[in-house]
């Protein structure tokens, strides 16, 4: 049996630790909280952007607008993979299940951008084709993400990739967060067919209201196709950083979970602990009594 | 009097929105002032400074590249960032400046990190005009 101060000595330090992973999880949660507000007031910014580009579609007067951003094509044959991953641990399974998804889908012509510490150590330790590496604070920021979008774009442009595909972890909800692939260049479908609805809806509104003053044809400046080439790269940075600060919501609320289990499990510790130490106590006073009483019974024979 | 809705939206929140009498935009091609019944303009809009004419007060405001939408009664402004006159701290701006260039001249940046500090340069470089513009005055 534990001797007695060694059962209370556990019992403080696994108290201890409880406090700290409270602590965490507290702090998560307010994170976690921070990183959902960004994700909604980015979308102001989101729809305005779709309502630009519902007015150059409506004003080219095309369906299929051309732009390198918007095509399939082999140049290069690489696919560049930003594998967005979390600077610290502590968040259980979350990392880890990313990362097998990205090396399941390995493949000799991926080229492999890591944004987050901990993705960056799986791919270097594996001897991946690593790119770039970019870390990320804790609130990040557009004007980071941009850098690293605007660093995709330009290895676009100079044809050293063909797509980018992003691995991000999807946020459900507290509880649950899905490792999920998403494709970002080309630019797909999926993102323009609101600008493209949108654009549409506004080309039949004019020819039946013929343009008058509250339904104006805009101008553009500079022309329609080079301001759609200014516009697109933006759906890029704006895609990048929605998944981030998704990745990042992701992160906080696991951690968050996985610290609310480690609070409860060091508590059941606890209580286990104290049991044992209260029957070593019973047992030691049963001793001392057994010890006296075959004592006084000695003395009296 | 007619009024302009102006709306500035940035990625991080809606920085602005009210009725103004007049917006001066720096657009790719020059400045460019806008009064009630403009014509329907989509632009591109570059790092420098936005001044509006709000309840008889001129304001300022430091943004970074994006684009603006103009409407014959609202000028809408996406952009990625937007910084009023009071909250621009004139030593921060001119530190970073001064980092930006030292960045800058050590000429070991490339690309994309080359591309960053010339906009953070030129947008620290708008802020400082708005605030030395408002000692003189």
């Amino acid at each position: 049996m534990a001797n007695l101060r060694d059962i209370r000595r556990r019992i403080k330090s696994v108290k201890n630790t409880a406090q700290i992973t409270k602590a965490m999880q507290m702090v998560a949660a307010t994170k976690m909280r921070r990183a959902q507000l960004a994700a909604i007031a980015l979308r102001p910014y989101a729809s305005r952007l779709d309502d630009l580009a519902g007015h150059l579609y409506a004003s080219m007067g095309k369906d299929e607008v051309s732009h390198p951003l918007l095509q399939a094509r082999a140049t290069s044959g690489k696919t560049a993979v930003v594998v967005i991953t979390s600077e610290k641990g502590l968040c259980g399974p979350l990392n880890t299940n990313l990362l097998r998804d990205v090396l399941k889908a390995d493949a000799p012509n991926k080229v492999y951008v890591s944004v987050g510490k901990k993705g960056r150590q799986v791919l270097a330790r594996l001897k991946k084709n690593l790119l770039a590496d970019f870390e990320l604070k804790d609130s990040p920021t557009f004007a980071q993400s941009k850098t690293i979008s605007r660093f995709l774009l330009q290895k676009f442009e100079e044809n050293q990739i063909d797509k980018v595909e992003i691995y991000y972890n999807r946020f459900v909800n507290t509880l649950s967060q899905v490792p999920t692939r998403y494709p970002i260049v080309p630019i797909g479908e999926g993102i323009l067919e609101v600008a493209k609805a949108l654009g549409e809806a506004e080309r039949a509104e004019r020819l039946e209201k013929q343009a008058d003053v509250l339904h104006p044809f805009y101008n553009f400046e500079p022309d329609p196709d080079i301001l759609l080439g200014r516009l697109l790269p933006y759906y890029i940075h704006l895609e990048l950083y929605e998944k981030i600060l998704e990745s990042r919501a992701s992160e906080h609320s696991a951690r968050m979970v996985a610290m609310k289990s480690a609070t409860d499990n060091a508590k059941q510790l606890v209580k286990d602990l104290t049991l044992e130490y209260n029957k070593a106590r019973q047992a030691s006073i049963t001793n001392e009594i057994l010890e006296i009483a075959s004592a006084a019974m000695m003395m009296g024979q | 009097m007619a009024t302009l809705r102006l709306e500035i939206i940035t990625p991080q929140a809606k920085v602005f929105e009210g009725d103004v009498d007049s917006v001066l935009l720096p657009g790719v091609e020059g400045e460019m002032g806008i009064l009630p019944h403009h014509e329907a303009l989509v632009t591109e809009l570059t790092a420098g400074e936005l001044r509006f004419e709000h309840k008889g007060k001129t304001e300022i405001l430091a943004i970074g590249e994006g684009f603006a939408e103009i409407t014959a009664d609202s000028v809408g402004v996406l952009t990625e960032g937007a910084v009023n006159e009071e909250e621009i701290d004139d030593k921060v701006a001119k530190e970073a400046v001064k980092r930006a260039e030292d960045l800058l001249k050590s000429n070991t940046l490339e690309g994309e990190e080359l591309e960053s500090v010339q906009a953070s340069l030129a947008r620290s470089l708008a802020q400082i005009n708005i605030k030395r513009r408002r000692h003189k005055s």
